[in-house]
């Protein structure tokens, strides 16, 4: 496929670079409102308007904005959209807002979104950029939803609400609590792992938003962060 | 007397029962990415309760006496508003410490551009506004709630340092096995739960 393609896009945004298999950012949302799939699904849709409508925004303004301030610029125009998205939420779907709370207001520092505006949609043009922020979003919403999916499967016997399990599964309450979201998320990083071993390896970091300031797209820091850990 | 009951109750459950990492899932990237030795996580832990504190402060006052003025009312700019005053705080906090206290700046002065990310300064403004906290409660509960995180960051911190010596199961390592001790801490954290 040719690269900056739509088509390109969306692959890369959910398979190659799945940003919360792959890239590993984001996690405090994909963590906290997984309890359900169908609370997975609203969050990954919610992020994936945001994404693109932010990525169509920055590269739009993407010649205005000087480069110098160019992060609290990103940031106000994440923030506006965030805004907006919470009151059509709240005004519109209030069960799903009552549902996702605090992590609506919450999206503006999720990693992605921020990350794909300092990489992608700040270099590239508007079509490829708005098909950037789909594939991405879609590709967010795909893990949580699945996710969301095995938490209320293993502690509701439910997928989406549906009753899966039979009437004698006594459901394993922990699954939907917090711990239930580390081991959840654990066993499928480790499926992942035994996937992906042998097959060549891509750079694989946890410290998404803390080791790798390039994967994370803020550059405040000024690499910094290399130079500390060079004197460990 | 009744007063300070209450703040230590707020203080109490902000940070070990509903501990931010553990049961709310804010600032989980510091979390998993600093937190491979002890003195880092307790730099970003120290970093971390500096800034949320402070922060806590500022974005309380400016919601109660900007925001939610009676003539004003723009309440609906809180998240815009609270970001840019945390990106701004954070960069003011840098300059000053650099320039006026330069040892407390080498061992916090890698951290603090990181924590404008770290979704817990924001969550805690956020909650404050929830909880309609005043001014001091807010302050309280933002000490509170970073003084949490850095309990788990550095006894996530202990634990990773001896699992370097384990023999984990090779899909297990890294990631995952740290997934599955921050899972087990937080059973283990379920145990305050009783205690207001």
């Amino acid at each position: 496929m040719k690269p900056n393609s739509p088509g390109e896009r969306l692959y890369n945004g959910i398979i190659k670079e799945n940003p919360t298999f792959v890239l590993v950012l984001g996690m405090c949302p994909t963590l906290a409102v997984t309890t359900a799939a169908m609370n997975g699904l609203g969050m990954g849709l919610t992020t994936t308007v945001i994404l693109t409508m932010s990525n169509l925004f920055i590269s739009l303004l993407r010649n205005v904005i000087p480069d110098k301030v160019r992060m609290p610029a990103y940031i106000v125009v994440v923030a506006s959209f965030v805004t907006m998205v919470q009151f059509l939420l709240q005004g519109f779907i209030p069960s799903l807002y009552d549902a996702l709370g605090i992590y609506i207001p919450l999206i503006v520092v999720n990693c992605i979104i921020l990350g794909r505006a300092e990489s992608y949609a700040s270099k590239n043009g508007v079509v490829a950029s708005i098909f950037d922020g789909i594939g991405m979003g879609l590709g967010f919403t795909v893990s949580i939803t699945i996710l969301g999916a095995f938490r209320e499967l293993i502690g509701a016997g439910q997928i989406f609400g549906l009753q899966i399990m039979p009437d004698s599964y006594v459901p394993v309450t922990i699954f939907i609590l917090a711990p239930g979201a580390f081991f959840v998320l654990a066993m499928l990083a480790a499926v992942r792992n035994k996937v992906m071993d042998g097959k060549p390896k891509k750079e694989y970091s946890m410290h998404s938003c803390i080791e790798g300031c390039e994967a994370c797209g803020n550059k405040s820091c000024g690499g910094r962060i290399s130079s500390a850990k060079e004197k460990e | 007397m009744e007063a300070l009951k209450e703040l230590l109750i707020i203080g109490i459950g902000a940070a070990v029962v509903n501990n931010v990492v553990l049961s709310q899932f804010l600032g989980l990237c510091p979390f998993f990415g600093v937190s491979k030795k002890i003195d880092t996580a307790a730099g970003m832990g120290g970093a971390v309760v500096f800034v949320i504190t402070l922060a806590s402060f500022v974005t309380s006052i400016i919601y109660k006496y900007i925001l939610a003025n009676e003539a004003i009312h723009m309440e609906y700019m809180q998240t815009i508003v609270f970001i840019l005053v945390i990106a701004a705080l954070v960069q003011f906090v840098e300059m000053f410490l650099k320039k006026s206290v330069p040892s407390l700046y080498n061992s916090l002065g890698v951290y603090l551009p990181l924590i404008t990310t770290n979704c817990a300064v924001l969550g805690v403004a956020i909650i404050n506004v929830q909880k309609e906290y005043n001014v001091l409660e807010g302050t309280i509960n933002g000490f509170a709630t970073a003084v949490g995180f850095t309990i788990a960051i550095v006894l996530m911190a202990g634990l990773r340092e001896k699992m370097e010596y384990n023999d984990i199961p090779k899909a297990f390592q890294g990631f995952p096995s740290v997934l599955l001790t921050a899972g087990l801490m937080a059973i283990a954290f379920f145990g305050f739960s009783g205690i207001i």
